[in-house]
């Protein structure tokens, strides 16, 4: 198991009860899992948790190390990041790189020879899509394009472990900023990223995309997960209802279902 | 496309800048020496005697004792501002941040102020008693221009701490903008209370520092801010790949592998002790860590390994420009260099202001 969460409880400050109570799961190397859930159930800090970002009670295990012993040393903490990735839902780099420099920030002052890197940021580059403004500045992106780029300098990051190393790619809402064919390519991308030895954790909002490209859905509401298994066991209307408080009709197309 | 200058032809025009900036600095002012003899003075006053150059004393005295420390504590002064704006804006995330604006200088203007009002008073009133009295007194100059700069950066440090933490952490510009307000008109604030019980001399101090100038160079304090700039430049260069990660976001820094608490506290100190080290020679000299960096940034893009030492050559370069400029306009009068900067430097803040106003809002 790449990330154990036992026990975890969130609470902010002066908040009347807790945001996530006593929650328990485990991710896996090779799967794609989508944690989902109405706004304000506790995605975002669950992942905020989980980069250690945000105060808990409960224990985090990763990548089989508790998750405080990462952050002791210099060392250390740069063995994670060549790990552990994280796109975040926004970008607030105000200042004129060029979209090429942001990807090169992934591979970090290492010790790739420079044919090397240039060679792994055209590679993710075009993985995401965004090898054609590679020149352009970053800052003058539009919002979708500007999530491409972070995801290729994130790919580029993960590039560092070594071959035999297991790794976890955390996405908070990468599909949010982008149109209908980016928003398919980037989940098939993830989806591509799981089999190499990777555990991929999305926030995602859209039922049906995350069906389509997950291996397991998380539901989580009213501080607890709600649902955990297969987006065949997940997308059913009365599930969906009790959750979000919407009832969908589910279509049976070919080959997959869909919630509308 | 973007529009870069290569380090290749960069470099050398910078540099060649520099030396003219110098050259021009030693040769102009209040006393108007000619290019061979500052060349031959120069040499007079390194080696009396040793050659047989044909040059009047007092050329000799001017150079080496006035104008040349004055040269090298506008370029040292300089690129201290330079390179601070640059690390400050970087740490912030956010090209507004300035040590003048954010009110660092003006923290680092009531430690300075500390030293003087508090240690000319108490040195007064111990000269009055005896013997011992005024060996204390003669101690305190002694160690005055130790003591000025200490102070100086600890008010530094904690009036950058103060905005860092009131402007969000440098998430939010206009609580930034905000606290550097309340922070510098707390520091003006108290400076004005010192005004009360300071001594004349103290006082004629003082408000040098709160126009800013250079006029106070001396050996000792090329020698000493010299030694900080040095040190600070070299140890935040070092920091420059983390501070690059640290532009993407806090987190983003974090999941880079970066200690973005320890990062930031380096940054804190080390900024604050070297402002607080020119502040104490020099005053409030604003809007210089604001321009210089945003030109660098034009010309050579924004990754700091290139950023932080461009931004300490061009500092140094336009402080001497202007010192020379603010010596020579009025000759034999002098202009407070500090004014000069704020009139060319605060129409380009609100400049750059108008142009970030969605951001800000």
């Amino acid at each position: 198991m790449l990330l154990e969460i036992s026990d975890l409880s969130i609470r902010y400050p002066r908040a009347e009860s807790p945001l996530l109570e006593h929650i328990s799961l485990n991710f896996h190397c090779g799967e794609v899992t989508a944690l989902l859930g109405p706004n304000g159930s506790g995605k975002t800090s669950l992942l905020r948790a989980i980069s250690g970002e945000l105060d808990y009670a409960g224990h985090i295990q990763l990548l089989g190390r508790p998750q405080a012993d990462w952050y002791r040393s210099q060392k250390a903490r740069r063995a994670l990041a060549r790990r552990y990735g994280l796109l975040a839902q926004h970008s607030n780099l105000n200042f004129a790189f060029t979209c090429r420099e942001v990807v090169q920030l992934g591979l970090g002052p290492g010790s790739l020879s420079r044919a090397e890197q240039e060679t792994r940021i055209q590679h993710y580059m075009q993985c995401a899509d965004v090898w054609h403004l590679r020149d352009r500045l970053f800052p003058s992106l539009s919002g979708g394009e500007k999530q491409r780029v972070q995801l290729a300098r994130v790919l580029s990051q993960l590039s560092l472990a070594d071959p035999g190393d297991e790794k976890i790619l955390l996405l908070d809402e990468p599909t949010s900023a982008l149109d209908l064919k980016h928003q398919h390519d980037v989940l098939a991308l993830a989806r591509e990223v799981a089999d190499d030895k990777t555990a991929v954790i999305a926030v995602l909002h859209d039922l049906n995309l995350a069906a389509r490209y997950a291996d397991r859905m998380v539901m989580l509401a009213q501080g607890r997960i709600q649902a955990d298994g297969t987006p065949a066991d997940l997308l059913q209307p009365a599930l969906i209802e009790q959750v979000y408080g919407y009832r969908g009709q589910l279509v049976d197309l070919t080959g997959f279902s869909a919630l509308l | 496309m973007e529009f870069r200058l290569s380090d290749k032809s960069l470099l050398p025009v910078l540099t060649a800048l520099l030396l003219l900036g110098s050259g021009l600095s030693l040769a102009v002012g209040a006393m108007h020496i000619t290019w061979q003899d500052v060349v031959a003075g120069l040499l007079h006053w390194s080696w009396p005697g040793a050659l047989d150059l044909d040059v009047p004393d007092q050329y000799a005295l001017v150079l080496g004792e006035i104008r040349l420390p004055r040269l090298l504590l506008g370029l040292i002064v300089g690129g201290t501002l330079g390179m601070c704006g640059a690390v400050l804006q970087g740490m912030f995330r956010n090209p507004l941040a300035e040590p003048g604006i954010i009110g660092v200088s003006s923290g680092a203007a009531v430690g300075a102020g500390t030293v003087l009002v508090f240690g000319s008073v108490l040195a007064g009133t111990l000269g009055a008693f005896d013997t011992f009295g005024s060996w204390a007194g003669t101690l305190f100059e002694q160690v005055q221009w130790f003591l000025l700069p200490v102070f100086a950066s600890a008010g530094a440090i904690l009036a950058t701490w103060l905005v860092y933490v009131l402007g969000d952490r440098g998430r939010s510009v206009v609580m930034m903008l905000l606290a550097g307000i309340a922070v510098s008109a707390l520091a003006g604030a108290v400076l004005g209370m010192f005004a009360y019980v300071a001594t004349d001399t103290a006082l004629r101090d003082m408000t040098m520092w709160q126009l800013g100038s250079l006029a106070g160079a001396s050996w000792t304090s090329v020698l000493v801010t010299g030694c900080i700039f040095i040190a600070s430049s070299v140890l935040l260069w070092l920091r420059a790949g983390d501070l690059n990660a640290l532009l993407l976001g806090e987190s983003e820094a974090r999941h880079l592998g970066v200690d973005v608490h320890g990062l930031k506290r380096q940054i804190i100190v080390l900024n604050g002790i070297a402002v607080g080290a020119v502040v104490s020679v020099s005053g409030i000299i604003g809007f210089v860590g604001l321009v210089v960096p945003h030109i660098v940034r034009l010309l050579r893009g924004p990754d700091h390994r290139f950023l932080i030492p461009y931004s300490a050559l061009l500092g140094g370069l336009l402080l001497t420009v202007a010192d020379t400029i603010a010596r020579s306009v009025f000759a034999p009068a002098e202009l407070p260099v500090g004014i000069l900067t704020a009139i060319i430097g605060a129409p380009f803040f609100l400049f750059l202001l108008w142009q970030q106003r969605r951001q800000i809002v």
